[in-house]
């Protein structure tokens, strides 16, 4: 049939009007740095895992996961998630509960027995990881999923550091944590339990090590000088946290005074709670937007009925009873003595004053430096001594078993650089998934699933866990409460408003182009997604 | 079948035996009669499949026409006068879409002042419009052209316009013979569109065409109707051979044998001029008359031939251009162009005026003695524009014409009386 | 109106797409192989809302239709910017006739299909807000009241534009436009003008008229697919921005389209037989002036002065709708 000349055209002829020649800007398909990993010490791909949460999977979302970090189950217990408090959903309504999903794919994986697996080949480099805190047993799993032989060196009679002397059982059942110990030692972690160095120099003598990592905290308390009676009876937090924790917690009486502002002190008071203390008093020189303690632990503290003293200071320890002076914040906002005092009964006093380092095996290792009792070392981890590197507690850093983990990871990534005489991998420098690159139009409302919490007259007589874990529906659907900050995440978005039909979703339904031959650069795209993982370019004309 | 029949219920009759699938109707004197008949038939089971559309105006007819005849059926409507006009922009359409849609024209003359008598003004209007224009001279004519029309419409994918002159035509009652279906059926063929909308092999219609190829869009529009000069003529005489009758045609001579002079017209006048030239005739005149059957393509060819004889043509016009003269005329006078034959150009019957023999006799006893103004206005009521003229040139704001002239009428039978 | 979602599904149903949907439940437009019907290569504008309607709506009517569809087009920016010689970026039956005949046309097109027997065939006619509500209005009415078998949807952004923004009987008040100028006394398009096209659809009694968006893709889609499935004279009046004639930017069409909506100025419902059956309720209240402010023919609304009079009787107009026909929980029975 011939069709009447010109009034008459092919269907679908205008392919060859390629309308992209209009175009002065270009969508690119970008990846942006979502607010969580990037406030995550642990480098933790945090809006990753939780793609993968949202559609169900959770062996692939605590895959995604345990690349980062090999602690889930715990971490979503301990952290504070510095990610929630960056969490862009924050903005919306409520931050996603990022840490409880952490914790239900860490309990998921517990509960399936999800096992690492080992992907490089080995690669004959033998290293020693000194201490089994969080620092070293993170660069050791990192280490060996990289194909080397590590072989960790603990001095004390359990592997976990503060995580199994530190923090009370109410936060983190031992169970949780052993059983991610034990992951570790299955994926191929030699630990060798009280195996103390007495002397690194020796050790590296001996040649038997192709790296050294050392990452054994710090778990000498501070002393502060109290003047203090024969009678009086004080002790320090650690000390004290770690004898509770085996079941031989000290007889401090009914009335305990604690002495700090940390999560150590939290920890102490909320111990001696549990063990009997009908008072436990909270003595801190600053004021409670000073304190360093994390907001919930306060709060979660005060709830079991422990008392707090802001701006005081602990002068003498006298008998049954302290002597306390008040303070009160100078300019510069740090604590002064008033000069006025008062006396509080006390049976006895805890001090969580924070914690020094024993680096004394390090004496005779040539080259490496020291600074305000810890070990000097590079950008790239490394100390003084090639080979010997160092992370968590032992170098200047936040102390938090979070930052730890980052440290050891950073530091194994580093190692391993090391190992291959090549130049560690560059930090990402992605642009951050900032609150403004997002169109919240799209999210459907949905306010934070709250953990169910423990009642209250339980948690002040047991050790039992304090916050319950989410169950699968929940953790669905606080994983899917991410925004996807930053990150495409498959809402066909950029498909559907083109009006130029110029993005290609692939057929079977993974990811999209641009058809740069007829995107005209109007930019709904970007506008209209909704997590800022398109940016418009400006075209080179 | 032969039958004494008005002559829209004979085009009703004729158009439904075409088995026409869309029609659509829209009241308009003089015009009327023949959907009303199509609606009363399609409403019956003699008219079936059909679907019978009343619109609501002639721009809503021919455009749904246009879709139906665009998705592949057959088409069919009718309107006159103001509502050819209404619709003027879907003419166009329609023909620049190439769409075999079938349109009667029961021709009527156009206001203001409104009138709802004879005269080819509208069907004159819409001359260029790019569709066939057929003119019958009778209503057996009107009746046989529109099986034609179909025929032609859809082998040359081009809108057939029949015109029949309204009142004169369309409501007279004469003998037409109506054809039984299976004749119909036998010379006119299915529908089988040129370009159709289906959803099994998508085109798309009505495209934006700019100056690269506009000009070549018409040349082909032009070429299409200078082929069907050649179609027609072969379809006139197929249809002679099938049904009997000559019917169609580009154009029909009468008595033009040896004829020094030719009267030539369009439709239903050419009765009466035949009559004048039989008298003339036997008062030993050497006149002839032309009927042109095929206005649009326009027969010049044909027509040059037919007046090849003649040293004076006269040109009857149901129709005017204002300010020019005739448009039947100009046509002609291009077809006899480089000889030297006289041709004069006579405006008759326009709004209904009747056209007497007397009025066309005394015309052409003028002519043939060229007495004949060139430009003619039969029957002009010269006292009436005098008185008219003479007001006006007195008051510049003399009032309505014809309300001057109405009332100058009255004036005037009253004096008579 | 667009379902509701039960269970939780992170955007729902907001987005285009949604890959925690079960397959069933996916929009057409996210279908890697949805039939593109407005092929890439037509020349409408930068971020233009008719383009991204008509390929919405259209997509949806061949899927509803199951691909038996044939579409009439009025003239306008639509027609041109789609077929412009020697190119078509439809992937349709499709035609063109004039500007104000398409509701006629289609109606042609019906009554062939359904002499034919093709009641398979489903067709739709389609034009601007000038083609649809001024010089397309007779045959539209003749359309509606002869309960033709066609679905008529208007892409209405509310001016002339093809031939360079000029008003129509769709421009809302106060709107800027090259016959409408924002000068002299009068500022913009008159206050107490226009018409309501698809409150005049409803009067007819007509199967279904709806209201859509292009800022509401799944309602738009449900509605097209829900009237293609209906018999008898159907009316789809869906919104779309114009970049070019309301100044916005080319980025912004669906923004714009969605305070449209949120603010209550163009009011998303449907109705069956002359009655309003549902509508759609606003999500996040917007005050009018979130949706002014975007667009540059109501700049003057804004500045050297603020014209605090017609801002508040556009805010009363979008409260009227909002009253009129229940855009929100408490004026909900």
């Amino acid at each position: 049939m011939s069709h009447p000349f010109a009034a008459t055209l092919e269907v679908g002829s205008s392919l060859v009007n390629r309308t992209g020649s209009w175009r002065t800007e270009r969508p690119v398909y970008v990846s942006r740095m979502p607010p969580c990993n990037h406030a995550c010490p642990a480098g933790e791909e945090v809006q990753l895992w939780l793609y993968h949460a949202e559609s169900g999977d959770y062996q692939a979302a605590w895959k995604t996961l345990v690349k980062r970090n090999p602690f889930p189950a715990t971490m979503g217990r301990i952290c504070y998630h510095p990610c929630e408090s960056q969490c862009n959903r924050g903005q919306l309504d409520q931050s996603v509960n990022i840490h409880a999903v952490e914790r239900f794919l860490g309990d998921e994986a517990i509960r399936r027995n999800w096992q690492f697996e080992r992907t490089a080949s080995p690669t004959g480099k033998h290293i020693l990881v000194v201490g089994a805190g969080p620092c070293g047993l993170s660069a050791a799993y990192q280490l060996s999923r990289l194909g080397h032989d590590v072989t960790v060196h603990e001095a004390g009679p359990l592997a976990g550091g503060m995580m199994q002397f530190g923090i009370p059982k109410y936060r983190l059942p031992r169970e949780i944590l052993n059983a991610e110990i034990a992951r570790i030692e299955a994926g191929g972690v030699n630990i060798l339990l009280n195996e103390n160095v007495d002397d690194l120099a020796d050790v590296v003598a001996s040649s038997r090590f192709n790296a050294v990592f050392l990452a054994t905290g710090a778990q000498i308390a501070k002393r502060a000088w109290i003047p203090a009676g024969d009678a009086s009876r004080i002790v320090d937090a650690l000390q004290f946290l770690r004898e509770s924790g085996i079941g031989e917690p000290p007889s401090l009486g009914r009335r305990v005074i604690i002495i700090g502002g940390g999560n150590t002190a939290m920890d102490a008071a909320r111990t001696a709670r549990r063990l009997g203390a009908t008072d436990a008093l909270i003595v801190y020189r600053r004021t409670r937007e000073k304190m360093p303690a994390h907001e919930q632990e306060l709060q979660e503290a005060l709830e079991e009925g422990i008392k707090v003293k802001w701006l005081s200071t602990i002068k003498a320890a006298e008998g049954q009873s302290i002597t306390v002076e008040k303070m009160r914040l100078n300019s510069a906002g740090f604590p002064e003595p008033t000069g006025e005092f008062e006396t509080i009964e006390a049976d006895s006093v805890v001090l969580a004053l924070g914690q020094d380092t024993d680096l004394d095996f390090l004496r005779n290792v040539k080259g490496l430096e020291f600074e305000d009792g810890l070990v000097k070392m590079d950008g790239n981890m490394m100390t003084g001594y090639p080979g010997i590197f160092a992370g968590g507690d032992v170098v200047p850093s936040e102390r938090t078993a979070t930052v730890a983990i980052g440290h050891g990871r950073k530091a194994a990534l580093c190692m391993d650089a090391y190992l291959r005489n090549a130049a560690p991998e560059p930090e990402s420098t992605l642009e951050l998934a900032s609150f403004d690159r997002l169109n919240t139009w799209y999210y459907s409302d949905a306010p934070k699933t709250v953990q169910s919490v423990l009642d209250t007259v339980r948690r002040q007589t047991t050790f039992a866990e304090v916050i319950a874990g989410l169950d699968e529906s929940n953790a669905l659907f606080e994983a899917r409460r991410c925004l996807s900050c930053g990150n495409c995440f498959a809402c066909d978005n950029c498909y559907g408003v083109c009006p130029d039909n110029a993005v290609i979703k692939s057929k079977n339904g993974q990811g999209y182009r641009f058809n740069y031959d007829f995107c005209k650069g109007c930019g709904l795209c970007a506008a209209e997604c909704p997590c800022g993982a398109i940016r418009m370019e400006p075209e080179e004309i | 079948m032969r039958k004494q029949i008005e002559g829209s219920r004979a085009v009703a009759e004729t158009v439904a035996l075409c088995r026409p699938q869309v029609i659509c109707a829209y009241p308009i004197t003089p015009q009327t009669h023949i959907v009303e008949a199509l609606g009363e038939m399609a409403g019956s089971r003699n008219l079936q499949p059909c679907e019978f559309i009343n619109v609501e105006s002639e721009f809503a007819a021919l455009s749904v026409a246009i879709g139906a005849s665009a998705a592949g059926a057959r088409a069919y409507t009718a309107t006159a006068s103001q509502g050819l006009l209404y619709m003027a922009e879907a003419v166009y359409n329609a023909s620049g879409l190439g769409l075999p849609i079938v349109m009667t024209i029961g021709n009527r003359a156009i206001g203001a002042p409104i009138n709802i008598w004879n005269d080819h003004s509208d069907s004159m209007a819409l001359r260029d419009a790019g569709w066939i224009q057929l003119y019958a001279e009778t209503n057996q004519e009107a009746a046989d052209q529109h099986i034609q029309a179909f025929r032609l419409a859809e082998e040359l994918s081009c809108p057939v316009m029949v015109c029949m002159d309204g009142f004169i035509l369309t409501h007279a009652y004469e003998p037409v013979d109506i054809p039984v279906q299976q004749q119909v059926d036998d010379w006119l063929p299915a529908f089988d569109p040129r370009q159709v909308l289906d959803p099994a092999e998508p085109i798309s219609i009505g495209a934006m065409v700019g100056p690269e190829a506009f000009l070549e869009v018409r040349y082909l529009a032009h070429h299409k109707q200078v082929r069907a000069l050649e179609r027609i003529p072969q379809l006139s005489e197929d249809f002679r051979k099938s049904f009997g009758r000559d019917s169609g045609g580009l154009l029909r001579s009468y008595r033009v044998e040896n004829a020094e002079t030719i009267v030539v017209a369009l439709g239903s006048v050419n009765g009466t001029i035949q009559e004048v030239v039989d008298e003339m005739r036997v008062h030993g005149h050497s006149i002839g008359s032309l009927s042109i059957t095929c206005f649009r393509p326009f027969p010049r060819e044909a027509l040059r031939a037919a007046l090849a004889g003649a040293r004076r043509v006269v040109v009857i016009e149901k129709s005017l251009a204002v300010g020019s003269g005739g448009i039947l005329s100009a046509d002609v006078q291009m077809a006899l162009a480089g000889r030297g034959t006289r041709l004069y150009t006579v405006i008759a019957g326009l709004g209904g005026r009747a056209v007497t023999r007397t009025s066309l006799q005394r015309c052409f006893e003028q002519a043939i003695a060229d007495r004949l103004e060139l430009l003619t206005f039969l029957d002009l009521d010269t006292r009436l524009i005098i008185r008219h003229l003479e007001r006006e040139r007195l008051r510049r704001r003399s009032g309505p014409v014809a309300e001057n002239l109405l009332h100058d009428i009255d004036l005037i039978a009253a004096q008579i009386g | 109106m667009a379902s509701q979602p039960i269970k939780f599904f992170q955007t729902g149903t907001f987005t285009i797409g949604n890959r925690l949907l079960p397959e069933a439940a996916r929009s057409i437009q996210s279908d890697p192989l949805r039939a593109n019907s407005l092929n890439c290569g037509h020349r409408a504008c930068q971020g233009c809302g008719e383009a991204l309607g008509a390929r919405y709506a259209i997509d949806a009517a061949i899927r509803a239709a199951q691909g038996k569809l044939i579409v009439a087009n009025a003239t306008g920016c639509l027609e041109v910017f789609s077929t412009p010689y020697p190119e078509s970026s439809w992937q349709i039956p499709w035609m063109h006739s004039l500007f104000g005949n398409a509701a006629a046309v289609a109606t042609g097109i019906a009554a062939a299909m359904k002499v034919k027997g093709r009641t398979d065939v489903r067709v739709v006619a389609q034009g601007g807000d000038g083609g649809t509500a001024d010089i397309g209005l007779a045959c539209l009415s003749g359309m509606f009241e002869r309960a033709d078998d066609v679905l008529f949807i208007c892409y209405d952004n509310e001016a002339y534009m093809n031939t360079g923004v000029q008003r129509s009987s769709a421009t809302p008040p106060a709107a800027r436009t090259a016959t409408t100028p924002a000068t002299g006394g009068q500022r913009g398009a008159r206050f107490g003008q226009g018409k309501n096209l698809p409150l005049i659809a409803m009067a007819h009694h007509i199967s279904y008229v709806a209201t859509a968006s292009v800022g509401d893709l799944r309602d738009l889609e449900a509605k097209v697919e829900k009237a293609i499935g209906m018999g008898g004279a159907r009316y789809i009046h869906v919104h779309v921005p114009c970049p070019l004639g309301w100044g916005s930017a080319p980025h912004d069409t669906i923004k714009v389209a969605r305070a449209a909506m949120e603010s209550g100025l163009f009011p998303i419902m449907e109705a069956e037989h002359g009655e309003v059956i549902g509508r759609r309720l606003i999500r996040k209240k917007l005050p009018v002036e979130e949706y002014l402010k975007l667009q540059k023919r109501f700049a003057h609304l804004f500045s050297p002065v603020r014209d605090a009079a017609a801002i508040a009787a556009i805010q009363a107009i979008a409260d009227g709708n909002i009253r009129k026909f229940g855009l929100m929980e408490e004026h909900q029975q």
